[in-house]
């Protein structure tokens, strides 16, 4: 198995008095294409921002084996984002330079070419004077993911890309994913969609405040962690279960 | 009466009335971008608590040293700030509301001031520090408002990028692992901005020539550095139309000269090229 590349140690995350993370520890490999499932309000967007280094654990650690300014590129959620923002979508996908180059150098016409390749890898060629409002949920994701192949960094974070996306865009971005992956990057990709876990990721977290389980998909599938006639209250005694279990082990 | 006597001879005439024009262009350089970023961050009614909270501050100063520009600069910039810190504080460890805090924050830094102000100063006082009297602008607060002004462009030019990213992807920001300074730098430009143009306009208006012709501009380009530069021209000849009206009409300046703003925002909200009123109705009588 490859390395390393990002460990968590007892990572604890609150805001104020609530609890989004409890003690979730694991590791994500060099290379991997992992997605991480779990209902709504376990804590997968959090335990992202965290990796991406957006907020910081209130207690444990996230140690990453390679470091940089360039490691890693976080796609956030489409809805914390202001879609009216007076941008066109050359210049945001431009933005993928600004971890690099900061406030002060120049673009440049080498990284001009590369935005306008990235522009043309998610078929968006044409576009790149449109104000980001003027686009659709499927045209801002693939606006997004440009940005992403202008960061072109090791670690690739992406948070629910595919919500509120066409088909015909899913399956372009999906293509994109798994060539980034092929390429040896790590991607770690919070999504909903159980159906695209079991096809597209070998490996999966699946997170309900704590972590219920991560390893590879079809292991998780068995395990009943993931399934598809599990709902959200099912999963909450999925999590009880565990957790009695681990009482059983400390208790022997 | 000819065209130079309507539009220009006033201000060659009266000294006074030429200072407060400098006074307006130069916080309008200043200050319409600063606005352009605060009504984009969603800020709008924030900024208005705030350009309240500094009252209490240049009130105490009022108190110790009376009107120098220097003196209500620093008591302004500290009761910005610490109420900016205070209100973070609230939101942040009790359960009250983010608006419901700027409300509770706005009423008391106002009667605050005015309690403080009427234990020493007049009513001339206070009517000074709640409009402004541009039309009495002295040298000291001249040189003040273009210090801020020069400074303001300098810093905005300096935060730039970080400062576009963080309105529209926050949290790619705070990912990039840079721009850790331009949310404080922002906020203290923001702070130094309300109390130049509390200077020239009071704490009631001073926001008027810094939020109120970004609002507009916003209605009539989709580009970042065109709406900055709109908002500016805006500011100035809503100054320029402003004062030249008081001056004809006999009314007083300042607040023609935020009524004049108001009324292009209202105009731009209601006939502008985009998002405003007029395309609203026309996508109706179309779509019928």
């Amino acid at each position: 198995m490859a390395d390393p590349l990002i460990t968590l140690e007892n990572l604890s995350v609150d805001y104020g008095a609530r609890h989004a993370l409890q003690n979730v520890s694991g590791i994500f490999h060099e290379g991997s294409l992992t997605a991480i499932a779990g209902p709504n309000g376990s804590g997968k967007s959090t335990l992202l921002k965290t990796l991406a280094g957006v907020i910081r654990p209130t207690s444990g650690k996230v140690v990453f084996t390679r470091k940089g300014k360039r490691a890693v590129a976080y796609l956030p959620q489409v809805s914390h984002m202001q879609r009216d923002f007076p941008i066109s979508v050359e210049e945001m996908a431009m933005t993928g330079f600004y971890p690099i180059i900061g406030e002060s150098a120049g673009v440049g016409n080498k990284r001009r070419l590369l935005v306008s390749k990235a522009l043309h890898e998610v078929g968006l060629s044409g576009y790149e004077k449109r104000s980001i409002g003027e686009l659709s949920g499927g045209e801002f994701q693939r606006a997004l993911f440009a940005r992403v192949i202008v960061q072109d960094a090791p670690i690739i974070l992406l948070d629910e890309p595919f919500t509120a996306v066409d088909a015909e865009t899913t399956s372009r971005l999906i293509r994109l994913l798994l060539k980034w992956h092929n390429g040896g990057r790590t991607v770690i990709c919070v999504l909903h969609d159980l159906l695209m876990i079991k096809k597209y990721f070998p490996e999966s977290m699946v997170l309900q405040g704590k972590c219920l389980g991560i390893g590879h998909t079809h292991n998780l599938f068995e395990q009943k962690l993931l399934s598809f006639d599990l709902d959200m209250a099912e999963l909450q005694s999925a999590r009880e279960a565990s957790n009695h279990k681990h009482e059983h082990s400390h208790d022997a | 009466m000819t065209l130079e006597a309507l539009f220009i001879e006033p201000f060659e005439q009266f000294a006074f009335l030429r200072r407060a024009l400098v006074a307006c262009i130069i916080l309008s350089v200043g200050g319409a971008p600063i606005g352009f970023f605060m009504n984009q961050r969603r800020m709008a009614l924030v900024s208005d608590a705030m350009s309240h909270a500094i009252l209490p501050g240049v009130a105490i100063a009022f108190l110790i040293s009376g009107l120098s520009v220097w003196s209500l600069t620093i008591g302004g910039l500290a009761a910005g700030i610490l109420i900016a810190l205070f209100s973070v504080f609230l939101i942040r460890y009790t359960e009250i509301k983010e608006d419901a805090v700027f409300t509770l924050l706005f009423l008391l830094s106002l009667t605050s001031g005015i309690v403080l102000l009427s234990l020493k100063g007049s009513n001339i006082d206070l009517m000074h520090m709640l409009f402004g009297d541009i039309l009495a602008i002295d040298n000291d607060a001249l040189i003040f408002i273009a210090s801020v002004a020069v400074v303001t462009l300098f810093s905005l030019a300096c935060i730039y990028r970080g400062l576009v990213l963080d309105c529209f992807d926050p949290d790619f920001l705070s990912a990039s692992g840079r721009g850790k300074l331009t949310r404080p730098v922002f906020f203290v430009l923001f702070v130094v901005n309300l109390v130049a143009a509390f200077q020239a306009l009071g704490t009631l208006m001073a926001l008027g020539l810094i939020l109120l012709p970004a609002i507009a501009s916003n209605f009539w380009t989709r580009q970042v550095n065109a709406a900055i530069i709109l908002s500016i021209v805006i500011a100035i000849v809503s100054s320029y139309v402003g004062l030249l009206l008081s001056y004809h009409t006999n009314t007083p300046s300042g607040p023609m000269v935020v009524l004049i703003c108001a009324a292009f925002c209202l105009c731009s909200v209601l006939l502008g090229r985009r998002g405003s009123f007029l395309v609203y109705a026309r996508g109706r009588v179309q779509g019928n």
